[in-house]
C-alpha cells in the first residue's frame, strides 16, 4: 500500500485531518488498530463548547464553532448538532466571581461568545436547576452532537473524497527514509511520504515509532448514561469548580459527565469505572437537578485520551523527524474542535503551514530528551 | 469488616458452596435478587411446601427443600432481594436492597447467578401475550398463576415440557405445543448410550411427552413461527410438515434454551469459553472453578449449562477450591475424593451431551424486518446493512445503531448480533465476540449511586 500521507489513528481527529487533506487532492491511507472511535471518539459526551477555552485554543475553537453550524457543508450530514447552548453556572458567590473576571476579561479582548446571566435569566433557562444556583456563563452557540452519527458522517464523507480506511490494522514500526516512511503493520507495509500521528491515548507510541518520543499522560473521564426520561433539560449544564457536565439527549437519554477519573489499568490499554469516583459527578448532578434523583442508569463507562501537563493539544510538526505531524492530546476536550483541527492539519500537509499560531501546542513542551548519540 | 467470600446467587450451587464454606470456617455473604433462597429451580420452595401448587411442581423441585434448610442453618450471611450492580478490583461489591446502595469488601466472589433464557427473536416476539416459558414458571411458583385463554408454548428443551406437565397437572389448558427440535436425529441417537448413565432423567423426560401427547396437541417438526395480533397476540402461524398453518392464541410462551449470565466475568474480563454445540459462552475455569482472575469463581450454570444437580456439586467443589485461595488448613484435594465429587458431577451430566444433540439452538437466518434489540427497537435489517461496512466487532455495531444501549444492557440481543455479524463476514460464530459489559450490572438511580459519595465522606 502506497499513499502520500499515513493517518494513524481512526479517531475523529484522524479523520478530519483525513478527510480535509483528501478533499485537496493528497492521496490518504488511514489506520485503526480497533474500529473507527473505539476510544476518545466514541466515549465522548460530545459537547460542542466554547465555554471557559483556554485562550490560546480560542482560535481553533471559534472557527470549529462556525463550522459545527454549517457541518452539513463539510460531511453532508448536521452529525446530530443541537445548538442548545451551553451554560456554566454558579453555586456559590466565589464562582460567580470567577464567571464575572472570566467573561470581563473575554470581553476586554473582544470576544462575545460567552455572556454572564443573572439567577432569573438562568431559571428561566433551567426551570428545573436548583434554587442555589446564582448565575452563570451562557453562550447561546454552543450545544453538543451526537458522538456515533458524527464517527458516522466523517467516516463516509472521507471515503467518497478518495480516502482508504483500514480497521484492526496496529501500526508496529516506523523507519524514515529519505524522501518517505515505510510503516509496518498487521496488514502489511504501507509507504507514505508524511505521517499524522492522531493516536489518542497512544499517540505517545506511535512518536517513539516514529523517533520523536514524548510524555503524556492518559486521562480516563467517566461517562454516565441513564434510561430514556420526558424533556426537562435544554442547554448543556455545567458547574464551576465541580467535576460534572449534564446534558439530555435528542434521544431523551441524560448524559453526566465532567471529568470523574476512571482507574487505568497497568498495561494502559484499558481503564475501568471507580464508582465511588462518579459518585461525585453524579452527586453534583443531584444537587443541580433533584428531580432526577428516581432515573435509573443505565451504562457508565470510562474513555482514554491523551493528556498534557498544560491540558492543551499537541499540533504541529515533529522537529526531530521529517515528515511526521502531531495531532493529539487533547486531553478530555477535543470534539468540538474536530473540523478546524482538521483544516488547519490538513493545511500543515498541503502547504507545510497554516494561518493560525500553533506555537502553543508544539511538541517541545512534552519531549522526552534523548541522549546525546 | 470484610467478608472471606461473597456468594452471588442462592440457588442449587450458591447455596451448597455457602454451606460447604461455613462448615470450612469460612465468612460468608450470600446475596440474591430473589426474596427468599432457592435460585430458579427452587423459586418458592419454602412457601410451596404443600398444596397442589407443590404436587404440581413435581419431585425435583421438592428435593430443593434440604438444601434450603441447610442453607438457612449453615450460619451463611443472607441478604435477599439485593442486586449486585458493580464489582470492581479484589474485591469490592456495590449492593442495592430496599433502594439503598451499599459496598462490601470480600477477600474472594463466587458467581453462581445461574442462567438466563436464550433469546430468539421471531416476528412478531415483542408483541403483548408473548412471553418466555421461564417468565411463565415463575409466575407459577411464585404466585400460583396460570395462563388463560388459548394458550401455547413454542421451542424445545426440557423446561417447556416440565412446565406444559406442571400446568396440566393443574387442571390448566395448553391449546398446543409447537415443537421447534429437530426430534431424534443421528447425533443425539449417538449420545444416548451414555445418556443411559442418568436413566431417572431420561425416564421423567419421556413421561413428560408422554403427558402432553395424551392431553393436548403435540406439534413437531415446527419452523418460520410467526406472532401476529393488533396491538397484542391473537394468532399464529408456523409451518409443519410442509404445510403452513394458523391457529387462534392469547398467551404464546416460548423457550428455546439457557445460557450462562456471563454479564459479570465479562466486565471483569475474564476469559471465556465458546461452546460450539449450545452456542454460548462461558467463563472458562479450572478444575476448582476459579476463573483467570485469582479470587473470582463461577459455580452451576453460570460456568456452563449442567442442570441444578450438577450445580450443587460445582458448589461443593468451588467451596473447596475458595478454601485454597484463602488458605484455610485443610486437605481439599482429599475432601473432592472423599465426597467423589468428581463421580457426582460426571453422573449429573451424563445426559447433557444428548439434550445438547436433541436440543440444538436454532440457526435459521433472522428476517430484515424483526426486532433484535427491544430497548432500543433495532431490527435485524439495520444491523445486517452496518455490519457489511464495520469490522465483525459488535461494539461497533453498538455504537453505529444503538443496539445494546437499552436498559437490558445487551442480554437480549447479544448473541443474536453475533450471528449477524458471523452470518455478513462469513465467520464461525464462536469467533464474533460480544459486546463490551459497562457497569452497572443491573440499573440503578442516579440517587443511589450519588448517595455512595455521601457515604465516603461520612468514613
Amino acid at each position: 500500500m502506497k499513499a502520500d500521507l499515513l493517518v494513524i489513528g481512526g479517531g475523529l481527529h484522524g479523520l478530519s485531518v483525513a478527510l480535509q487533506s483528501a478533499r485537496r487532492g493528497v492521496s490518504v491511507i488511514l489506520v485503526e488498530r480497533h474500529f473507527l472511535g473505539r476510544h476518545a471518539s466514541g466515549a465522548t459526551a460530545a459537547g460542542v463548547r466554547t465555554l471557559g477555552r483556554h485562550p490560546a485554543e480560542l482560535p481553533l475553537s471559534l472557527e470549529a464553532a462556525a463550522t459545527w453550524h454549517a457541518m452539513t457543508d463539510l460531511v453532508g450530514d448536521d452529525c446530530g448538532f443541537n445548538a442548545c447552548g451551553q451554560l456554566q453556572v454558579a453555586e456559590d458567590e466565589t464562582a460567580l466571581a470567577k464567571i464575572r473576571d472570566r467573561v470581563s476579561r473575554l470581553e476586554a479582548q473582544g470576544f462575545t461568545h460567552e455572556r454572564l446571566i443573572g439567577s432569573n435569566e438562568l431559571h428561566s433557562l433551567v426551570p428545573d436547576l436548583a434554587r442555589h444556583c446564582l448565575g452563570a456563563a451562557w453562550t447561546v452557540d454552543d450545544g453538543s452532537a451526537d458522538p456515533h452519527r458524527t464517527i458516522g458522517a466523517f467516516r463516509d464523507a472521507a471515503i467518497a473524497a478518495g480516502v482508504q480506511i483500514v480497521e484492526k490494522c496496529l501500526v508496529t514500526g516506523l523507519v524514515r527514509h529519505s524522501t518517505h516512511w515505510l510503516a509496518q503493520t498487521s496488514k502489511g507495509v504501507i509507504e507514505a511520504g508524511l505521517i499524522v500521528n492522531a493516536g489518542g491515548a497512544w499517540a505517545d507510541q506511535v512518536a517513539a515509532l516514529a523517533g520523536d518520543p514524548v510524555h503524556q499522560a492518559i486521562r480516563t473521564s467517566m461517562m454516565v448514561v441513564t434510561e430514556r426520561t420526558s424533556a426537562r433539560v435544554k442547554p448543556v449544564v455545567s458547574s464551576l469548580g465541580q467535576k460534572l457536565s449534564f446534558k439530555q439527549t435528542a434521544q431523551g437519554t441524560l448524559v453526566i459527565g465532567g471529568g470523574s477519573q476512571g482507574k487505568l489499568a497497568p498495561d494502559r490499554q484499558s481503564a475501568s469505572v471507580d464508582m465511588v469516583a462518579l459518585a461525585a459527578s453524579v452527586g453534583a448532578a443531584v444537587r443541580l437537578f433533584p428531580a432526577v434523583e428516581g432515573i435509573r442508569i443505565v451504562r457508565t463507562w470510562a474513555g482514554m485520551e491523551a493528556m498534557t501537563p498544560d491540558h492543551l493539544p499537541v499540533i504541529g510538526f515533529s522537529h526531530r523527524v521529517d515528515g511526521l505531524i502531531h495531532a493529539f492530546g487533547f486531553s478530555g476536550h477535543g470534539f468540538q474542535l474536530v473540523p478546524s483541527v482538521g483544516r488547519a492539519v490538513a493545511d500543515l500537509v498541503c502547504q507545510g503551514s497554516t494561518n493560525l499560531d500553533l506555537s502553543a501546542f508544539d511538541v517541545t513542551r512534552i519531549a522526552i530528551e534523548r541522549a546525546a548519540a | 469488616m470484610i467478608h472471606d467470600v461473597v456468594v452471588i446467587g442462592a440457588g442449587p450451587a450458591g447455596m451448597s458452596a455457602a454451606v460447604q464454606l461455613r462448615k470450612l470456617g469460612a465468612s460468608v455473604l450470600v446475596v440474591d435478587e430473589q426474596p427468599a433462597p432457592g435460585g430458579q429451580i427452587w423459586r418458592g420452595i419454602e412457601r410451596n411446601a404443600s398444596g397442589p401448587i407443590a404436587v404440581a411442581l413435581g419431585p425435583d423441585y421438592q428435593k430443593g427443600r434440604a438444601l434450603t434448610a441447610a442453607f438457612r442453618a449453615s450460619g451463611a450471611e443472607y441478604s435477599p432481594s439485593t442486586q449486585v450492580w458493580q464489582i470492581e478490583d479484589e474485591w469490592t461489591l456495590f449492593l442495592t436492597s430496599e433502594g439503598k446502595a451499599r459496598r462490601v469488601r470480600a477477600r474472594a466472589v463466587l458467581l453462581s447467578n445461574g442462567a438466563q433464557e436464550r433469546p430468539v427473536p421471531f416476528p412478531g416476539w415483542t408483541l403483548p401475550g408473548v412471553m418466555t416459558v421461564g417468565a411463565a414458571q415463575i409466575l407459577l411458583k411464585s404466585g400460583g398463576m396460570l395462563p388463560q385463554g388459548n394458550v401455547w408454548i413454542a421451542g424445545a428443551g426440557p423446561l417447556p415440557l416440565l412446565y406444559a406437565t406442571q400446568v396440566l397437572g393443574l387442571k390448566g389448558q395448553i391449546s398446543g405445543f409447537l415443537d421447534t427440535s429437530r426430534g431424534l436425529n443421528l447425533a443425539a441417537l449417538a449420545k444416548l448410550p451414555a445418556a443411559w448413565r442418568d436413566l431417572p432423567s431420561l425416564a421423567k423426560g419421556l413421561k413428560w411427552q408422554r403427558e402432553l401427547r395424551r392431553n393436548g396437541r403435540m406439534i413437531r417438526g415446527v419452523s418460520d413461527l410467526r406472532a401476529e395480533g393488533n396491538g397484542r397476540l391473537q394468532q399464529l402461524e408456523w409451518t409443519a410438515g410442509g404445510v403452513r398453518r394458523k391457529a387462534k392464541a392469547d398467551v404464546l410462551l416460548v423457550h428455546e434454551g439457557v445460557v450462562p449470565r456471563i454479564h459479570e466475568t465479562l466486565a471483569l474480563g475474564c476469559d471465556h469459553d465458546w461452546n460450539p454445540a449450545q452456542k454460548y459462552f462461558a467463563a472458562r475455569s479450572n478444575r476448582w472453578g476459579e476463573t483467570s482472575r485469582p479470587g473470582l469463581f463461577v459455580a452451576g450454570d453460570a460456568s456452563g449449562i449442567g442442570g441444578w444437580t450438577a450445580a450443587t456439586v460445582s458448589g461443593e467443589i468451588a467451596a473447596l477450591g475458595l478454601a485454597g485461595h484463602l488458605g484455610i488448613k485443610v486437605d481439599t484435594e482429599a475432601l473432592r475424593r472423599e465426597n467423589q465429587l468428581d463421580g457426582r458431577r460426571s453422573r449429573a451430566l451424563a445426559l447433557r451431551p444428548f439434550l445438547d444433540a436433541l436440543y440444538t439452538p436454532p440457526t435459521t437466518s433472522i428476517a430484515d424486518d424483526v426486532v433484535v434489540c427491544r430497548c432500543e427497537e433495532v431490527t435485524a435489517g439495520t444491523i445486517r446493512k452496518v455490519a457489511r461496512t464495520s469490522t465483525s466487532d459488535p461494539n461497533a455495531i453498538k455504537a453505529a445503531t444503538r443496539c445494546g444501549m437499552g436498559p437490558c444492557q445487551g442480554r437480549q440481543c447479544g448473541y443474536t448480533v453475533q450471528a449477524i455479524l458471523a452470518e455478513v463476514h462469513n465467520l464461525p460464530v464462536g469467533d464474533v465476540s460480544f459486546f463490551n459489559i459497562r457497569p452497572p450490572l443491573k440499573p440503578i438511580t442516579l440517587g443511589e449511586i450519588a448517595s455512595l459519595g455521601e457515604l465516603e465522606d461520612a468514613e
